[in-house]
This record gives structure tokens, sequence and C-alpha cells, in this order.
């Protein structure tokens, strides 16, 4: 342990707080806005003294918004929930399928192995545009244009590499002569997958699924593209907020604030395993 | 509780890149029921390999493994019943050290009771009771090497593979472990490979020792066997301790009797060793190398005795390891007690015949031995 002076401890508590102002305040001044109307926040210069209102939510709930130009649908809520099937689904599916893959790419050394999953990560690296042109055609031609399904069969692009990768590392590091004690203590290969190997990558796994979740519920490009008004998630149905009369910043604010909880809800929960993961990264051996 | 019979087992990694590394080449071992083996050899001969082969977790490239008379090559480990220490222990981490060692009992369904009487008593046996409900990554690696070792020898297995059990232990407990153990695996008649880098471990504990060197077998045998006849010249410096000393010599039948021209570093003629016996085999001529047992040496200036000069001296507190300089060849004399001996001071080394092993000198394999013609 490091002896630490008065002073040392000060200044570390000034900084941490400097540096937690500055990541933080965005997120402050959004959680701001969306308690304001659209005159306090146009207002030069900015203040902080207003009084709240619970109007863009809302707006935002009831789905009727109502601007100088007259009343809006606006289908916010039913984005919110397109956004939810979709990343759950998505990251659940690639969960189901990445996570088997990822224990055969760390355990059995078999021919072309590597090389399916660089295969696999090299989805990652194409512009999702230059993909998604011509899967628009195909996914016409399939029916699966503007379908859950077919939705949920793209966004596999972003989430299954992703989980793929990570969780293969994680069952990497444990120590192959675990499980060989526990298949010595008279278990097969799949017990030994579900009891012993699933546990211990338990932090990577969950590190995955939440980094999946994220890059799937921020994905843009593929639901505007494959996905109609009622397929689509926040992301994309944010822009009916981009109206004639003008921005409405106040539900848009609104409307980030939602659309963030989802994620924070699953990072707090995540957090745990994460934090499991760290301490038992310090005895490996 | 039963045979384990190694029929020229070989086992071959075959690298993604670069040649495929032979780790055991053609290994046979017979070992009977209830035998203890140790398995004895510098790091990298294929030690662990083996005992991967027989638990199942690597394939045999070539040759067959049977245990119980029963052919196990195609087996799944679980099915071999066979229990193993691991090197590194291999732990479940998320259990208490009390189910790790109990795991095995407890899922055959065994009375909780009943299990944990045997997981105490195994505990007690090799003194990891303080740390039962801990959790293996807080303990000391010390006590992981033995809860590692318990989880194996609690279990009732055919063969029980122990990989360097007890490395990470300060010499006092485990010379104390290493006579608990041999009394378990004796009353139990469990039968035991184990490794070890340690000689003394493998000479005290086991009934036979496998050296082996570069994946290939040297010599299975006894102890004592090792001891006095060596199979080869590694077999023989690496057996014994302090090391055999070594010289090069040529073997000279001139007369009756064996005759010894030894030979300096130079190829030149150092000093001569002459014997009274019969001795059948040995060309007049012929190239060998000579060990000589430090043990087996004396200080003494009776006749035929060699001059040297001492080099070094360590009084071991019971014995004392003279270096003697013999024809510029360092060579290490044990004697019984403490010997006064000046550094440079001259001094007279006897070689009785039961000292002398010869190696032939391109292939080192064992020739002859002295005392086998002693006696
Ligand atoms: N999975 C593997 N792939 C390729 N080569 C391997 C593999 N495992 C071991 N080897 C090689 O096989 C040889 C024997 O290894 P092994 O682990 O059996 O040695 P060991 O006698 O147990 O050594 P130590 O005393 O250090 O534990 C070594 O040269 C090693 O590099
Ligand atoms: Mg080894």
């Amino acid at each position: 342990m490091q002896r630490q002076t008065v002073i040392g401890r000060g200044v570390r508590v000034v900084l941490l707080t400097l540096v937690g102002l500055f990541f933080l305040f965005p997120i402050f001044w959004v959680l701001l806005m969306s308690f304001q109307t659209n005159q306090d926040i146009l207002r030069i210069p900015p203040s902080l003294v207003f009084t709240p209102t619970l109007e863009n939510y809302g707006a935002l709930i009831s789905g009727r918004l109502e601007s100088t130009a007259g009343v809006l649908e606006i289908r916010f809520m039913n984005n919110l929930m397109n956004s939810v099937i979709l990343a759950v689904s998505s990251v659940a599916l690639s969960l189901l399928l990445g996570i088997p893959a990822a224990y055969a790419f760390a355990r059995f050394k078999f021919r072309l192995g590597e090389d399916i999953a660089f295969t696999l990560l090299s989805f990652r690296f194409a512009p999702p545009l230059l993909v998604l042109l011509p899967l628009a055609l195909y996914f016409q031609q399939m029916g699966l244009i503007d379908t859950y399904i077919g939705l949920i069969w793209v966004y596999q692009l972003i989430t299954l590499p992703l989980i793929l990768w990570i969780v293969r590392g994680y069952f990497e590091d444990i120590s192959e002569d675990i499980e060989h004690a526990y298949r010595l203590d008279g278990n097969g290969w799949f017990k030994t997958f579900t009891r012993i190997a699933i546990p211990l990558a338990k932090p990577g796994i969950a590190a995955a699924t939440l980094l999946s979740f994220i890059f799937a519920w921020n994905n843009f490009v593929f639901a505007l593209i494959l996905a109609s008004a009622d397929k689509q998630p926040v992301t994309v149905g944010a822009l009916a907020f981009v109206t004639a009369s003008g921005i409405q910043y106040g539900q848009i604010a609104a409307s980030i604030v939602l659309s963030v909880t989802p994620t924070l809800l699953l990072a707090l929960y995540a957090q745990r395993y994460l934090v499991e993961g760290l301490s038992l990264g310090a005895v490996k051996g | 509780m039963a045979t384990l019979t190694l029929d020229s087992v070989s086992k071959v990694y075959k690298a993604a890149r670069g040649r495929p590394v032979t780790a055991v080449d053609a290994v046979d071992m017979r070992i009977a029921d209830g035998e203890i083996i140790g398995l004895l050899g510098s790091s990298g001969c294929g030690k662990t390999s083996t005992l991967r082969m027989i638990a199942g977790f690597e394939d045999v490239t070539s040759g067959h493994i049977e245990v119980g008379g029963r052919v196990i090559d195609n087996l799944l480990p679980a099915e071999r019943n066979i229990a193993m220490a691991f090197e590194g222990y291999a732990l479940y981490p998320p259990l208490r050290v009390r189910d790790n060692i109990g795991f095995a009992l407890l899922r055959d369904r065994q009375p909780r009771a009943e299990v944990k009487r045997q997981v105490e008593e195994i505990a007690e046996l090799l003194e990891i009771v303080p740390a039962l409900d801990r959790y293996p990554p807080t303990i000391s690696a010390g006590q992981q090497q033995r809860t590692s070792l318990a989880r194996a020898l609690i279990r009732k297995a055919d063969v029980f593979l122990l990989d360097e059990p007890m490395s990470q232990l300060e010499p006092q407990l485990r010379a104390v472990l290493r006579a608990r153990l041999k009394d378990w695996l004796i009353t139990r008649r469990m039968t035991t490979v184990f490794v070890t880098h340690d000689q003394t471990e493998a000479i005290a504990l086991a009934d036979r020792i496998a050296v082996m060197e570069e994946g290939v077998l040297q010599q299975f045998a006894s102890p004592d066997e090792l001891k006095e006849r060596p199979a080869n010249l590694f077999v023989a410096s690496f057996i014994g301790e302090p090391p055999m000393n070594l010289f090069e010599a040529r073997v000279d039948r001139s007369r009756s009797g064996l005759g010894l021209a030894v030979l300096d570093a130079g190829g030149a003629r150092a000093f001569e060793l002459r014997f009274d016996a019969e001795v059948a085999g040995l060309a007049d001529g012929a190239a060998v190398h000579l060990g000589m047992r430090p043990h087996r040496l004396r200080l003494g200036d009776r006749a035929g005795a060699v001059q040297g000069t001492v080099t070094s001296h360590s009084w071991l507190g019971d014995q004392t390891h003279v270096g003697v300089e013999i024809g510029g060849t360092e060579c290490i004399v044990v004697a019984e007690g403490e010997v006064p001996a000046r550094l440079g001071a001259p001094i007279a080394v006897e070689v009785p015949l039961r000292a002398v092993h010869l190696f032939d000198a391109d292939d080192g394999r064992a020739l002859f031995h002295g005392s086998e013609a002693a006696s």
C-alpha cells in the first residue's frame, strides 16, 4: 500500500470530480433538457432555472406530438419495443450459437478452424452499406425484408463475431486440466462444457453480452434500410423528431433518456459478473 | 488396483508449423497390480505426455494401453476409471477445498456423512484441515497442490497418476508426507505412477523407477538396480547424488585382469587402473566412458591408489564431499565423517572394482559393472 498524504488525497478527489463532470455533463444536460420545453432549451443564454415539465415524456408515451404545425403521430414506444425485441433476440441467438462455437474454436483444433473463426470476424470489416444493398435485394425476394426474423438474422453480423471472439478468449484462459479433472471424475464433454467451462467463462460471457447488446441497440443502417416504420428501432425512429416545424429537442432528449435506460440497466446487472471475472482472473494458474 | 501395461506407446504432436514433436517414443512398461512407479527424467522428456495418454486426454499415436488386461485406447477419460493429480493442480475455483476433494464421491451419490469422513481423513493425512472450508484461489500453492493430490487419492480408481504431487512443499513436510503417502498407497494396493524431479523422492517411494529422456524409456528397474547396473550412460549420470564421476578411457588387456588407461581432456594417458578380475567381452583398446560412483571411492594410499589434488571440500554434517582433480578431470569422493584436507594438497584416491562402470564410447550402452565382477 502506498502512503497517501492529505494533499495527495485532496488532489485525487478534485481530479476525479473533474473527470466525472467532463464525462457525465452531456448526460446530465440531456437529462435536464428532457424536462424542458423547446422554448426553454433554445433560450439564449441557457439557464439552469426552469419549470420542469413532463410534457416531453407524455408526448412520447401517448405518441402524439403537438407542435405549432399541428399534431404529429410518432411511434416512439413502438420503436422502443422494436429495439428491445431486436437487440434481445439477436444477442440471445448469438449466445446460443456463439458460445458453443467459441468453445469448439478454443478447445478442438480442427482443420481450417482458424480460418473459419477469422472469416466470421471479417464480417465486421466490411462497410455495412456495401453488404446491405445486395442483401436488401435478396431479402426482398425471400420475403425477409421488413420482418423481425430478417433483421435478427442480419444483426448476427454484429453480435455473433463479437461474442465468438470475446468468449473464445475466456475459454482459452481456463486451464484445460480443470476440464480434464472433471472428465476423469466420470463426466462427458457436454457436461464438462455446461458445468465447468460456461460457469468459469461467465465474466467473459457477461462482457460479450453487454457489448454486443450495445452494438445491436445502437445499430442504425441495417434497420434504416431493411425495416419499415413498424419494425424500426429507436435509432431510426428518432428521425421523426426532425419535423417540418423544427427539431423537437425536448422530445429527443426524453427519448434519449428512455432509450439509454435498458442498456444502463443491463450494464448495472452485468457488472456483478464483470467484477467477479476480475477477481477470478487474479488467481489463475 | 489393476495392472497397467504400456505396449510400445508413442506420442507425436503435430505442430501447425514446423516439424512434428515426438514426445513419447515407443515406451514399454508392464506395471503390476499395486505397484508404485516413479517416472523420472529431465524437463520436457515426455513424462506428462505419458500420463495424459494413460488418462485419455491425448490419443496414443501408436501402441496400446491396457488397464487390468483391458485395452483402453479408445475409451473416454470418464470410462477409464483413472484418478489423476495434475501438475497445475486444476482445482474447481468455485468449490470449497472440501467439495473439491469430495467431488467424485458426491457425484457417485455416496452418503454425505461418509464423504465428509473420508475427506477429513485424507485432509488430516496431507495436513490441509485448516484449508478445508476455504476456496482454492485463497489458499497457498502448496495447499492447492495437496488438495489436488487429495482429490485424486480419495477415489477408488484402477490406476492413480500423480504429476509432481509434492513439488511445492518444503523438504521437511515433503519427507513426512512421503512416508504417509507410501503407507496410504501400499495399504490400499493402489497402482500408482508418479512423476517427480526429486530422486530421493522417487527412490523412497517407488518400487520401480522409469527413467525417460527425449521420449525414450532409458531404463525401468528398481532403485537398487538403477544404481548398481545403470543401463546406459544417461541413467548412470542422471541417477545418484552427487552424480557419477566420468572419465574417458581405453581398455587395456595387454596383461591379465582388466586394465584401464584413463585419458585426460587432450586424449593423452593420464593414469592407469588395474583390477584382478576375470572379465569377458571387453576388447583390448576399446574406447569407453569410465564412470565411478563418488560413494564407492575411498581416500587412502594403498597400492594402486591414484594421485590427485584437492580442489574443493564440503562438510555436510555427516559426510564430506571432497573434490579431487585427477589427470586434469574433476571428480568427487564422498567420505564418511569429517576429512581434514587442505585445498591444493595432494591426495590419494582408491578405486575399488565395485566403483567402476564402463559404457560404450559411441552409444553410451553399459558394457561392464564392477559390482557384478567384484562379488
Ligand atoms: N500439446 C502439445 N503440443 C505440442 N507439443 C507438446 C504438447 N505438449 C507437450 N509437447 C512437447 O512434448 C514434449 C514433452 O512434454 P511433456 O509435457 O510430456 O514433458 P514433461 O516430461 O512432463 O516435462 P516437465 O518435467 O517440464 O513437466 C516437450 O518437448 C513439449 O514441448
Ligand atoms: Mg510435466
